[in-house]
């Protein structure tokens, strides 16, 4: 009962767009392909729909096979980033469309045609609007209305590219949580591709995070947001603090300070970096332990709730974040130019060979 | 009591460039314009009606206006088809065919006109397989309208070509993923879009063949009550002399072809209904 995807490779030219994907997606889950531009997020979610042709490999959805159906054989609803809506169509045309042009004996009468898109009208909030014209209509509206035109067909998929991508930040957040709910309403599998995490983050059931056309991870947000299984990940979610030092039996040695790597016990003298997140730094006044860096504080800004301190190691010309919310600010009360030592709480280091290629 | 304030244009130079527009306009179109009226009151309403009902410049009003009507039909059709080919798809030699387009642009008329007399005559290159299936296309309004097709294409295939090459492949896609067979894309999602600017293509090509003169003398033949067009039967005013009877000829084309390009214009109003922006 799911979109599986196996082996898919893709070129365009010389370029690998894909390389070899294998992919489940499992049915009523709400599915993010995130990843940076030219990952090859887009080209897969195009190759489910049937936009693009599948070189090699196989798509199949509930066990039978899409690889060779047209795209409009494929009962997939799907969205684009620029809404694609029909400039001549008013909004009510443009959900129905879906609907009149079925064949004869398939296509519902026009009585229940209008039923179907009064309902979709009002699940999209746009009761009132029917009479309106594409242009005559916001960002936020021109999409909701591609959503609704999209599940008019009841299709089995819906597929969304970046489909809040042109819209401001506001409309983008409200869009996504609205979304969220569409889909836990009615039943429908569907895939988002986005570049934004934290859209990812914040919607999605499970991630699947793509770089170069290959998948880097799979996983539910928590998931790949506390347990990176790359470094690729680690920086691509959210902001992360680099440590290069030599791994040598599970320490990581950074000169001035030394870190446990007990992933790495039998490591021998090898170059290593240390990923930790801004939130994962305490900062202390003195040195306690070996594990600490001095640091010089650059710079204190609050963005809302959280203070983002920046500071400047004294060993080297690198610069740490650490994110600090307002209590543990307060009690520290660090001015620009004092001598800190930062200290992480956790730390992930990985080996530059393991993902060099 | 609130004080009227002068409403201030955000965009600078508003008034001197309607002040040249208008001026401009003038000169180069609505004087000389007004001269026809102008001229052709000195026959007295009497004469004028006298004029322009004669049963030969009736006639030549009819063909005027029906071959410059199916010529621009033609080219609607057949232009559309050619954009649709040169955006479309790629092959070899496809800028030289863009290229060729422009040609009945540049080309003399009467060039064209001596061309495609010799192609469409009897024993004419063209004209002896028409002459097979005993049809007459030199001398004849099917001439004058070939004639006409070959000046009109460009201004339908020059307008079409940018409108299609602007229509996103995502609307495209949007309908086929609803389900929409090939057919239908064309009929409901690009043809409405292409539509206002065919339109418009449509009545270009109209209004240049009912003026047109040099590509039409030599193709028609010119047999009075036959296929002879208006602009001929104004040059055949001047050469009497006879300038009043000649603009009064010109002033009826002017006003007729002014309410065909109104109602094409209304047509594409219409048409364009979706464009409109707010309330």
């Amino acid at each position: 009962m799911t979109i599986e995807i196996s082996n898919v490779t893709k070129h365009y030219g010389s370029f690998e767009a894909l390389k070899d994907i294998s992919l489940n997606i499992p049915k009523g889950e709400l599915v993010a392909l995130l990843g940076p531009s030219g990952s090859g997020k887009t080209t897969l979610l195009r190759m489910i729909a049937g936009l693009e042709s599948i070189e090699e490999g196989t798509i199949s959805f509930d066990g039978s096979d899409l690889t060779d159906k047209h795209v409009n054989q494929r009962d997939v609803g799907f969205v684009f980033q620029h809404y694609a809506l029909f400039k001549h169509m008013t909004v009510f045309d443009n959900i129905a469309f879906g609907l009149n042009v079925r064949k004869k004996r398939l296509r519902p009468s026009k009585k229940e045609i209008e039923v179907k898109v009064n309902e979709l009208l009002e699940l999209v909030k746009l009761s009132g609007f029917a009479k309106r014209y594409p242009g005559q209509l916001s960002g936020g509206q021109r999409q909701r209305v591609a959503l609704a035109r999209a599940l008019a067909v009841e299709p089995q998929m819906l597929l969304l590219d970046e489909p809040f991508g042109a819209l401001d930040a506001k409309v983008r957040k409200e869009l996504r949580s609205w979304l969220r709910k569409l889909h836990n309403e009615i039943n429908v599998t569907s895939v988002f591709v986005t570049h934004d995490q934290e859209e990812a983050l914040d919607v999605a059931d499970r991630i699947v995070i793509m770089n170069n056309g290959k998948i880097e991870q799979i996983g539910t947000p928590s998931e790949v947001y506390d347990n990176p299984a790359s470094p690729f990940v680690y920086d691509f979610l959210g902001n992360v603090n680099l440590f290069h030092g030599r791994l040598h039996k599970g320490k990581l040695n950074l000169g001035y300070a030394q870190f446990d790597a007990p992933d790495y016990l039998d490591a021998m003298d090898k170059n290593a970096v240390g990923y930790v997140r801004p939130y994962q730094l305490n900062i202390e006044r003195e040195k306690k332990s070996v594990d600490a860096i001095a640091t010089k504080v650059y710079f204190i800004h609050s963005i809302g709730p959280k203070w983002h301190i920046e500071l400047k190691r004294e060993d080297s010309d690198t610069y740490v974040e650490v994110e600090l919310n307002k209590a543990e600010h307060a009690q520290l009360d660090l001015t620009v130019g004092e001598v800190v030592y930062v200290r992480p709480k956790e730390m992930k280091v990985f080996i530059p060979e393991d993902f060099v290629i | 009591m609130k004080r009227k304030r002068r409403k201030k244009n955000v965009l600078p130079g508003f008034g001197l460039t309607m002040g040249i527009t208008t001026m401009y306009l003038s000169i180069i179109v609505l004087i000389p314009l007004s001269m026809v009226f102008i001229e052709s009151s000195k026959l007295g309403w009497q004469g004028f009606i006298e004029v322009v009902t004669s049963d030969r410049v009736l006639h030549a009003y009819k063909i005027s206006f029906l071959t410059a009507f199916s010529a621009a039909l033609i080219n609607a059709v057949f232009g559309l088809m050619i954009a649709w080919v040169l955006v479309r798809y790629s092959f070899p030699g496809k800028r030289l065919i863009d290229g060729l387009i422009d040609l009945p642009f540049a080309l003399p008329t009467a060039v064209a006109g001596i061309a495609l007399t010799t192609l469409y005559a009897e024993d004419g290159w063209i004209g002896q397989f028409f002459t097979l299936l005993n049809i007459k296309v030199a001398f004849t309004p099917l001439g004058i309208t070939v004639a006409l097709v070959f000046i009109g294409l460009p201004f339908v295939v020059r307008i079409i070509q940018p409108v299609l090459e602007n229509i996103e492949k995502e609307v495209e896609e949007a309908a086929s993923s609803l389900g929409a067979t090939k057919k239908q894309i064309f009929t409901k999602v690009i043809f409405p879009e292409l539509l206002p600017s065919l339109l418009t293509g449509f009545s270009l090509a109209f209004a240049r063949g009912i003026g047109e003169y040099g590509s039409v003398i030599f193709i028609a033949g010119n047999m009075p009550m036959n296929t002879e067009i208006a602009p001929l039967m104004i040059m055949t005013k001047l050469e009497q002399f006879d300038y009043a009877g000649a603009t009064a000829i010109a002033a009826v084309m002017l006003v007729v072809s002014f309410l065909c390009l109104i109602i094409i214009n209304l047509l594409q109003k219409w048409s364009r209904k979706h464009e409109m922006q707010g309330e």
